[in-house]
């Protein structure tokens, strides 16, 4: 049996900790040792974008690295968008998807969400064309892209009061 | 009915659970003590299976069981047919031979599962496969179609004498009684190739058996739940409620998540059940390109007669069609291909045959258009090139050829894919090609273009139409039953995968009920609250299920009134439903709320009139007789890079007519979707097999999906036919978008290269392969 790790991690602002085997993909740790299901696994080859969180504030790809790598530092995965939510208090970005029809099956969509939050956090009047270099990393099979392009820049209206 | 909700642009029910992560998939199910499964999957295409040896894998620690075809004694049966040949064509062969569970003596295709390991973690499953050897004497692998059909061709199914699935003719009138009479026959073979769905989602399934309550639950991402469970039931020897199916939210679909059986789907319940522990199985990416069915292999032969004013006199069109390795569905596809090819024009004589071959590849099954995008192509193709030939505009052609508005019903005279007769319940085609050329801006750009050209530009514009069915039967049912806090529960078995169904249905029960379209809650694909029905395919589900809905709604709004006029002693012409209530007209104080009724029509004590039904609910069913006729134009304007033959869309235009419209929010991101796939399918996504029946790109790598830089803008425009065969008037849409994709790459790409005298017989496309079209090089 490999020796097992002692990890610890903060996601959502809560602290865990964990002994974890070293392989243990750190997409496979969110998911499943965690139990935060929002983040989901579409390629494990890191090029769909479907597990994209936010290590230290920056996106990554949570199925191409190791839950070990994780350790010491800050993530942040959908479930951290909105604590609770309902309709009313909902992120603007969470807000604008729904309002632009920015999602169909849902799967692909918090990689989205967590690749476009640090992206209008940095640019908050993005042009089209921005915007689909941003999320070019991520692949809707659903959408066609078009009511995704809306809903971003529905939420750069929305946020451009808040930082 | 009021129609507060119906046509509207409403937000959708099911947005908030998804977009905060708490929509279930069913890789989010855990369970106490739920065990993991991986499978050891064949790497030759074709070969005897000389030796297993699972010894070490067994021996390993954290794995609890390792089983092959042996194992299973009795349970190792070939898989049910999922769709039978229509049994009312009459020159129609069909060779069955449907998938196993495990290969036993044989392997047909890469992937396909030899042993399952079940372990205490997917990881060590994975290891202890790596443990596994098996031995496979290999046989030359049978890849191209025509090949299958050769007489040299080594043979996949040993008991039958040749390669040959199928063999299907039909014909309407007499092609080759007016063949001679025409001005021009314009004959080409074309052909599209095969692809896969990549739904974001791969499949999965979770099976936990209860042996105290004698419960069967599984979570499946099928689109078929209700199949799921019925055949399952059947199998292990199970009372249908005795085994529950659910299909939870589906990350995708597209057609390849409704196959009966899944290997895994037969082996992960009969594991759990063995072993008294819950089991998952999550497919891997890797795995969805060998695992998860494929399709678009064709192989087409087709002429056009025609007179000198570009009228069609018939079509001849035969193909081949690649079936992979077994046939559970039957001849969907090939039907669907042989029919849409007389798209919307009204062709007076048509023969059409195909044969169906297995090859050394994955299984082939419906993929969003299921062959409509096939006949399609052979049809506006040749139009184009007839064109060409006869100094017709493709825009001018295809108007001398539409069935005219006043000629529906318009039955072609042949058998579709629901064993009903080819007949169109309604259209109009003029006037939404006439839309398409002008949001495309169609003669503008005819008098650019050569501005354009002088520049060095390579642009080119295309149009074209098609006609899909939709809605087919069997059946749907619903389930609606209003509850004592108000809120309104609708129990359907379609299941979901991403379609908005939790808002467009909500929509017609809201109008009827006169209910907040969010207090609506719909449960769908789960076998324990609702277990009739079919499922989510070939675009049905808003007619049928649709339909079936609105029909119960209109039942319980008539014991809401029933209740209602005798609990307020006010007849019931004289009541409205609104606001969650009702309440009589003109004085809203006098009111009960559906709530209150919902109780009082379940009373506790007392007594209740003869032949009471208890409850706010009633359950309905639609069947319609035949499929209801979508239609559509596609525009597109492109420029070719001339260097590297990069294909850029600088518009893109789509005029739909699906009938009466539920929801236009929701079905302009159906046709979004769509045409990003037939984008997909045109130009980016080939699966490339080599001549072992390897394939060379399983990944996302090198199997290239459109991204946002990729997909340009579609503006679309809406043209209403209503159909008569239901009472909402509503026709399908969920495959539109993708069906006509490649006929207009195809046009278009041809009209910017109109210089170099391409002709482009063939999808998918590529800078590559447009490359070696243009300034020669491999031939194809």
């Amino acid at each position: 049996m490999t020796e097992l790790f002692h990890l610890t991690v903060t996601v959502n602002g809560v602290r865990y900790e964990r002994d974890v085997e070293p392989r243990l993909l750190l997409s496979d740790f969110i998911r499943h040792e965690l139990g935060l299901t929002g983040t989901h696994v579409g390629c494990e080859h890191g090029v769909c974008g479907a597990c994209t969180i936010l290590f230290d504030g920056q996106p990554v790809r949570s199925c191409i690295m190791f839950a070990v790598q994780a350790h010491e530092h800050e993530l942040m995965t959908v479930e951290g968008l909105t604590p609770q939510p309902t309709e009313e208090n909902l992120h603007p970005l969470q807000a604008s998807f729904r309002e632009a029809h920015g999602l169909q099956c849902g799967f692909c969509t918090s990689g989205f969400l967590m690749t476009l939050l640090p992206f209008l956090q940095e640019n908050s009047s993005p042009t089209e064309q921005e915007i689909r270099e941003a999320i070019s990393g991520n692949i809707c099979r659903c959408t066609g892209y078009q009511h995704i392009v809306d809903a971003v820049k529905l939420a750069a209206e929305k946020m451009g009061g808040r930082s | 009915m009021a129609t507060r909700y119906f046509g509207q642009r409403i937000k959708r029910n099911e947005d908030l659970r998804m977009l905060t992560g708490q929509a279930l998939h069913v890789d989010d199910v855990d369970l106490p003590g739920m065990l993991h499964v991986a499978f050891y999957r064949s790497r030759d295409a074709h070969g005897y299976i000389t030796n297993i040896d699972i010894s070490a894998a067994r021996e390993r620690p954290g794995v609890v069981a390792v089983y092959t075809a042996e194992d299973l004694g009795d349970y190792w049966q070939p898989g049910p047919l999922l769709v039978p040949p229509p049994p009312n064509i009459q020159r129609l062969t069909f060779n069955q031979r449907t998938q196993v569970p495990l290969a036993k003596d044989k392997v047909r295709f890469v992937g396909e599962p030899i042993v399952m390991v079940v372990a205490e973690s997917r990881y060590i499953a994975e290891d202890a496969v790596a443990d596994i050897w098996v031995d496979i004497e290999p046989l030359p692998a049978v890849v191209g179609l025509e090949q299958a059909l050769s007489d040299q061709a080594p043979l996949i199914h040993e008991d039958l004498p040749s390669n040959l699935a199928a063999h299907v003719i039909q014909e309407k009138g007499s092609y080759e009684a007016i063949v001679d009479q025409a001005d021009l026959v314009v004959k080409r073979r074309l052909l599209y190739d095969r692809g896969t769905a990549a739904a974001m989602e791969n499949r999965g399934i979770v099976a936990n058996w209860e042996v105290k309550s004698g419960q069967l639950t599984i979570w499946d991402t099928t689109q078929a739940p209700i199949f799921i469970r019925n055949g399952l039931a059947g199998m292990l020897g199970l009372s249908d409620h005795q085994v529950r199916v659910i299909a939870p939210f589906i990350g995708g679909g597209f057609g390849p998540k409704i196959m009966m059986f899944y290997q895994e789907e037969v082996l992960l319940p009969w594991a759990a059940l063995r072993l008294n522990r819950p089991l998952k199985w999550i497919e891997d990416r890797q795995e969805n390109f060998f695992a998860t069915t494929q399709e678009r292999g064709q192989i087409h032969e087709a002429e056009l007669a025609l007179t000198k004013e570009g009228r069609i006199l018939g079509l001849r069109h035969t193909f081949i069609h690649d079936n992979g390795a077994y046939n559970p569905y039957g001849l969907t596809i090939p039907i669907n291909s042989q029919a849409n090819a007389l798209g919307p024009y009204d062709i007076p004589n048509y023969y059409g045959e195909f044969r169906v071959v297995f090859t050394n590849k994955p299984i082939v099954t419906p993929y969003r258009g299921a062959g409509r995008q096939h006949g399609v192509f052979v049809i506006e193709r040749l139009l184009d090139l007839a064109a060409k030939e006869l100094g017709l505009s493709p825009i001018e052609i295809r108007k001398r050829n539409f069935i005219p508005a006043d000629a529906f019903p318009y039955s072609h005279d042949i058998i579709f894919q629901d064993f009903a007769p080819l007949t169109y319940d309604s259209g109009n085609y003029l006037p939404a090609l006439e839309m398409a050329a002008e949001m495309i801006g169609y003669d503008e750009f005819v008098k650019e273009q050569p501005r354009l050209q002088a520049e060095g530009k390579l642009t080119g514009i295309g149009v074209v139409a098609y006609v899909e069915g939709t809605g087919i039967g069997p059946y749907e049912g619903a389930r609606i039953t209003v509850g004592a806090s108000g809120k309104v529960s609708v129990a359907t078995g379609i299941g979901t995968q991403g379609q908005g169904h939790f808002t467009s249905f909500a929509q017609i029960v809201a109008d009827e009920l006169g209910v907040d379209v969010r207090d609506v809650y719909l449960v769908t694909g789960d076998t324990d609250q609702f277990h009739w029905g079919a499922g989510a395919f070939a675009s049905r589900g808003a007619v049928v299920a649709g339909s079936a809905i609105h029909a119960a709604a209109t039942e319980v709004r008539k014991k809401i009134l029933k209740l209602a006029s005798q609990q307020l002693e006010v007849a019931e012409e004289d009541l409205e439903l609104a606001d969650g209530r009702v309440q009589v007209k003109g004085v809203p104080e006098t009111a009960i709320t559906l709530g209150q009724l919902a109780v009082r029509a379940n009373p506790l004590r007392g007594a209740v009139r003869p032949g009471t039904e208890p409850g706010l609910e009633a359950t309905s069913y639609f069947g319609p007789e035949s499929g209801t006729t979508a239609s559509g134009v596609h525009a597109m304007i492109v420029e070719v890079d001339p260097a590297t033959l990069l294909v850029e869309i600088k518009k893109y235009a789509v005029v739909h007519d699906c009938g009466r419209v539920i929801n236009p929010l929701i079905l302009d991101g159906q046709i979004h979707g769509g045409v990003a796939q037939g984008i997909g399918n045109a130009f980016y996504e080939q699966l490339v097999f080599d001549e072992n029946g390897q394939l060379l790109n399983a990944s996302f790598m090198d199997f290239l999906l459109p991204t946002s830089l990729d997909v340009p803008r579609i503006q679309i425009g809406h043209y209403e036919t209503p159909s008569p065969l239901n009472p909402l008037g509503i026709k399908g849409a969920g495959e539109a978008g993708a069906i006509p994709t490649g006929a207009l790459f195809a046009q278009a790409v041809e009209n910017a290269l109109r210089d170099f005298g391409v002709e482009i017989l063939e999808i998918p496309l590529s800078p590559n392969r447009l490359f070696e079209l243009v300034y020669g090089g491999v031939e194809g």
